[in-house]
């Protein structure tokens, strides 16, 4: 049961073609809503049953999302899809626009078509060049074809959609801020309430999807929101793309129902590099808490699972590491991420995350202090839930997580001055 | 929700009603319950950044921020509990680990809200014991000063430009840590309100260059003032220390100013202790000018006035207090003449109108549909600017019938023409307008024409304003009678901007007259000058000249010494400046805003009220035995009771004076050259916005008089010939060039409209 939804086009030899999309069915879900088969309403449904939560690494569900806006509202609305994938660890996205673009465009076609609106932007991560042009050569094609651009295939809907090839920012993945850097701002992240469905683009209606979800949609009407519901588990609906990577023989993106066990994933991915020991496993991109190997080896791959043990399933992306790892060497490098990536906005993500960095550091390199890990908690509780986007939480989670299962060997760091690793 | 509704919401245990909707900082501040804060300023957007207003709502398990969090019907907020205080705490220390502790030596020490706020809600000890972040200071022009060290990245300066000033000249940089506030590109912060950004930083990161290490918060003495350059009446409070003003910060007043100033009112304070500034008596004797005794001087002046008797003319700065202009309209009609005049720069006198803003300065901001014939209103009185900005962004449609292109900052309808057509596009938009007369009938309606009548017809609320380039102009007594008719037609109010701090007060005690013309065409047997520079504050200056030179007497009262008022006068009496005398000004729409002395007068200058008074005496004149400045206005309040100001012409005014020539001179009065004060102010002139004299052309006219970019050429108007640089400006039409007025170098030129010649020097 594995690449069933985004991924299942991989087996062609061009998938990215039009003419091959085709010979899969490919905009004949779009076709079918256009010839009135299929109403709005019909559509919101469909998603809402697919039990799709979004894929970006929030989950909030998919079809809720699009149910605040009302079709019927007067004025221009907004699809804005986030392909800006940023979250160390997480490159499933990139496959997407690689390989099935037209499903991508599709499921933005029949988005707007739901909410009407007539508009739609990809926001591509800036470092995705041959993901930016591959996707780009969809476009063309698709308009070429007349399934974008105004009275598509003569339904009287009108429909373009454009890319935006994003300039680096890691925040700019966070909706609020992708729409600022759309719009020809610095991309910062705005405050919320308005949330983009009142306030989007350009002050808009307007709905904002990871990649991967919008993606879904057309499998998810061309069979049925309950078929794909039932592919995952309990409030884990479908299949999802995991970006596996770290210490591990076969990394890659792998698409597998929701609720299988991480151990089968491990093994699709080639399993252990050198057979070593599984130490550690972040389960979701960098911000999600890492938990020790011993116990993810037990876990399955949903959202409740992975919350159960304290972390996120976030974006899907897993990195797993073997016992060769230093944890403080791992957090001083992702605590550097945060620092380098707070857009500097709000005062406890801008101050917090070097001060974060900075300590870690120290530890790593012999200078901590004992008092330092009690420091460092404190930072993180005074940064997590009080910024304006989650990136301070993203930066303050990986802290947490590493001090709680790996505090052992931040102490001997700063008692030894040196890894524990290979003592 | 309606916006009027009302809620009760409850803050620490205390119910307090609050509008719906309110952000809920806004509610408490209204309540007296204080919430720190640092990026939240009222007149800006909100922009939640700072994280140090957060508090506990019931119910939320995270604090929200107060400044973005909408109250509601029922709300329970927390602003001193455990987790309100440890989430306030915290933000604190995350501000202080980066701050540098150089309060000793920061010029906001004392007044800072970083250090009153740290001090309850700081520790005394830090526990970052990294290295403290350095942020190399920018250099962004004369009026303020940068130490981006101590920011604090609450952006406010950047909303400010963004959002009041109408120019983003400030904005943040650089991510996370790295994120700092400059101009991106190196460049000055040229905005003619940019010094409220001074204001609105809660920290030492901008602060007054001028103002700068000369002294200490808590050493300065707060004292009210009203502001001396323009209509608006800015309220001020002046900061003193030991007899001397340090600093200029605006006094909030919803009414007047809200909480901003200009840069004028702001820096003009500068010229009080200028190298230019006379404080002693001057007597001209035998050609010499010498230093003497005030009773020496007075009796010689007052000699020469008696000699003078009814054949004595007055002109008198519009930003002469009331007292003053009373006193010396008195003394005037005391020696029997009526020659009193204060619109020193108005081109035209063949019709009489009271001159003022026609409503409320607040209406100004409520306006649908606004009309200005001969304005740039940002720059002359900038506040109203500001005001007429928030009515556009509001969705009023301003339009702009000018004789030259200008830089605006809200989205306005620019009609630009040279100035002999100005009054043919008035009478087009009054013919669009259904206007009927004398012009109006033969006008050109095109398409603008009737969209800018269409507007004014149809908004609840409009209004036409004649600026000082239509009060200069040769024709405004035309301009004024179109612009009357077509506000007839349009139902639109009437109002003109008076350019002075007291133009209408000044009409409202008397000191007005026949006009310029009849002033100085022919020579008075003396003159009492009172504020004015002849080569500056003038409509014609080589006009002034000659009957000034011509007179038998000439007595100034002057803050200043200045070369075309020594070259002219015979006794020059050091009066006190602004600050330093008490007195009134009647503003734009006719507020009285008294103000009491600041300082004591510099040196021996006396205030021009008592100088008035004592001449009366000396003069033996009736009913100069007041007391006190109070007693004066009392009198002056007396004789206005029931004048009552119309904007509309006394007689319609339909021929045109300014014909058609090949090259006719636009001459502005810039924003820095208004009166003595601004044009002393050192800083205020190295500002973009102080305008050198130059001949502004565009470059088709340049080309035809054979000109390029920095030439120096030689420009002819009334016979007197000037030789300037030569400046492509392409906000300039064809057939006409720009020669400012009130600056150095155009002294000896006529009219500030009116034909001119232009050849290579």
């Amino acid at each position: 049961m594995a690449n069933e939804v985004c991924l299942r086009n991989n087996d062609l030899e061009r998938p990215w073609l039009l003419e091959q999309y085709q010979s899969r069915g490919g905009y004949e879900q779009l076709k079918r809503i256009l010839a009135g088969e299929i109403t709005p309403a019909q559509v919101i449904d469909e998603v809402k049953a697919a039990n799709l939560r979004g894929r970006g690494g929030a989950g909030f569900p998919t079809g809720m999302k699009w149910s605040f806006i009302s079709r019927e509202a007067p004025g221009q609305k907004y699809v804005v899809c986030n392909s800006d994938e940023g979250e160390p660890g997480t490159f499933k996205d990139r496959d997407i626009l690689r390989y099935n673009p037209h499903q991508l465009i599709e499921g933005m076609i029949i988005a707007g078509y739901a909410i009407g609106a007539t508009r739609g932007y990809n926001y591509i991560r800036g470092e995705f060049w041959e993901p930016y042009m591959r996707f780009q050569g969809a476009i063309d094609e698709a308009r070429e074809a007349g399934l974008l651009g105004e009275n598509i295939l003569g339904s009287g809907f009108d429909f373009d959609l454009h890319v935006h090839l994003g300039g680096g920012a890691y925040v700019c993945g966070e909706e609020t801020a992708l729409l600022e850097s759309i719009e020809g701002k610095k991309g910062q992240p705005r405050f919320k309430p308005p949330f983009p469905a009142h306030f989007g683009l350009y002050g808009r209606p307007t709905i904002i999807n990871n990649t991967e979800s919008l993606c879904s949609i057309p499998v998810i009407i061309e069979k049925g929101g309950k078929w794909f519901s039932e592919i995952g588990v309990a409030n884990s609906g479908g299949s999802k793309l995991f970006s596996i990577s770290g210490n591990i023989n076969k990394p890659g993106v792998y698409e597998i129902p929701m609720g299988t066990p991480f151990a089968e994933l491990l093994e699709m991915a080639g399993g252990m590099r050198d057979g070593r020991k599984c130490k550690a496993v972040i389960p979701g991109g960098s911000s999600s808490p890492v938990i020790p190997g011993e116990q993810m080896l037990d876990l399955t791959m949903d959202y409740d699972s992975i919350q159960g043990a304290g972390s996120m399933l976030g974006s899907g992306a897993v990195i797993v590491m073997d016992d060769t790892n230093c944890m403080v060497r791992v957090l001083e490098r992702m605590s550097y991420f945060y620092y380098e990536e707070s857009c500097g906005q709000c005062t406890p993500c801008r101050e917090g995350t070097g001060w974060l960095y900075r300590v870690v550091s120290r530890i790593e390199n012999g200078q901590g202090r004992p008092e330092d890990l009690e420091l460092l908690e404190d930072v993180t509780r005074k940064i997590a839930g009080r910024t304006i986007c989650a990136l301070g939480d993203a930066a303050a989670m990986p802290v947490q997580g590493m001090l709680k299962h790996f505090r052992d060997e931040f102490e001997y760091h700063i008692e030894h001055k040196r890894c524990k690793v290979g003592a | 929700m309606s916006e009027d509704q009302t809620v009760t919401i409850e803050v620490d245990g205390r119910e307090i009603q609050a509008k719906a909707g309110q952000m809920l900082i806004d509610a408490t501040d209204a309540a007296g319950i204080n919430i720190p804060r640092f990026c939240y300023h009222k007149k800006l957007s909100v922009s939640a950044n700072c994280r140090m207003c957060l508090v506990e709502v019931a119910k939320v398990p995270k604090p929200l921020p107060a400044c973005a969090t909408p109250v509601a019907e029922g709300m329970k907020v927390q602003t001193r509990s455990p987790l309100a205080i440890a989430a306030q705490k915290g933000t604190m220390e995350f501000l202080l680990i980066n701050h540098p502790l150089d309060c000793p030596v920061c010029d906001q020490g004392g007044e800072c809200e970083l250090q009153d706020v740290a001090l309850g809600y700081g520790d005394d000890v830090s526990r970052f014991v990294e290295g403290k972040r350095v942020v190399m200071d920018k250099e962004i022009g004369p009026l303020i000063s940068t130490d981006l060290t101590r920011c604090i990245h609450c952006t406010r300066c950047v909303r400010f430009g963004a959002e009041i000033a109408g120019v983003r000249e400030l904005g943040a940089t650089g991510r996370g840590e790295h994120m700092t506030i400059g101009t991106y590109i190196e460049k000055s912060v040229d905005s003619e309100l940019s010094g409220n950004m001074i204001d609105v930083c809660p920290v030492g990161s901008l602060t007054s260059k001028p103002f700068r290490f000369r002294a200490r918060a808590w050493e300065l003495i707060q004292r009210d003032a009203i502001a001396p350059h323009d209509a608006v009446g800015s309220n001020l409070h002046l900061h003193v220390r030991r007899n001397e003003v340090m600093r200029v910060h605006p006094k909030e007043n919803d009414a007047v100013n809200e909480c901003w100033i200009s840069d004028r009112d702001r820096f003009s304070y500068t010229a009080l202790n200028s190298a230019e500034r006379l404080d002693t008596p001057l007597v001209k004797t035998r050609g010499e000018w010498k230093e003497s005794g005030w009773h020496e001087a007075l009796t010689r002046v007052a000699s020469g006035l008696k000699e003078a008797g009814s054949d004595l003319g007055v002109l008198a700065s519009p930003g002469c207090t009331v007292e003053e202009l009373h006193l010396a309209r008195k003394l005037a009609n005391g020696l029997g003449s009526e020659r009193i005049e204060t619109r020193l720069r108005q081109g035209d006198f063949r019709t009489a109108a009271g001159a003022w803003l026609g409503q409320s300065v607040t209406d100004l901001e409520r306006c649908s549909a606004a009309l200005l014939i001969g304005s740039n209103v940002r720059k002359e009185q900038p506040i109203f600017g500001h005001r007429l900005r928030k009515a556009a962004l509001e969705g009023c449609d301003v339009s702009f019938i000018n004789p030259l292109e200008l830089e605006m900052n809200y989205a306005a309808r620019q009609i630009v023409t040279p100035p002999a057509a100005m009054a043919g596009e008035v009478a087009a938009v009054a013919r669009a307008a259904g206007a009927a007369g004398p012009l109006i009938d033969q006008a050109e309606v095109t398409e603008r024409h009737q969209a800018i009548a269409e507007r004014l017809k149809a908004a609840p609320a409009a209004t036409l304003l004649l600026g000082n380039l239509a009060q200069a102009h040769p024709d405004y007594a035309v301009l004024l009678t179109l612009a009357s008719a077509l506000a007839k037609a349009t139902g639109a109010v009437l109002g003109q901007l008076p350019a002075g701090a007291n133009s209408v007060g000044a009409q409202l005690v008397g000191a007005v007259g026949d006009g310029l013309d009849a002033m100085l065409a022919q020579p008075a047997k003396g003159y009492l000058l009172m504020g004015v520079e002849p080569g500056y504050d003038l409509w014609d200056p080589a006009a002034a000249n000659a009957a000034l030179t011509q007179s038998g007497f000439v007595v100034a009262l002057s803050g200043f010494r200045s070369e075309s008022l020594e070259a002219v006068a015979d006794v020059i009496l050091p009066v006190s400046a602004f600050a330093e005398t008490s007195g009134t000004f009647v503003n734009a729409e006719g507020t009285w805003q008294s103000f009491a002395g600041a300082v004591s007068p510099k040196g021996e200058t006396r205030p021009a009220w008592k100088v008035l008074r004592v001449l009366g005496n000396l003069l033996d004149l009736q009913g100069f035995d007041h007391d006190s400045s109070e007693e004066v206005l009392a009198e002056a309040r007396q004789q206005a009771e029931g004048r009552q100001l119309d904007n509309a012409p006394a007689d319609a005014v339909t021929e045109c004076r300014l014909v058609d020539a090949a090259l006719t001179r636009i001459g502005d009065v810039p924003i820095y050259a208004v009166d003595a004060l601004v044009r002393h102010a050192a800083p205020l002139q190295k500002t973009r916005d102080a305008i050198a004299a130059a001949i502004y052309i565009n470059e088709s006219e340049a080309a035809k008089a054979g000109l390029t970019a920095g030439m120096q050429a030689a420009v002819t108007q009334n016979g007197t010939r000037v030789i300037l640089p030569v400046t492509i400006d392409p906000n300039i039409p064809n057939g006409c060039v720009r020669i400012p007025a009130g600056v150095a170098g155009t002294e000896q030129l006529g009219g500030q409209f009116g034909e001119v010649t232009l050849e290579k020097a």
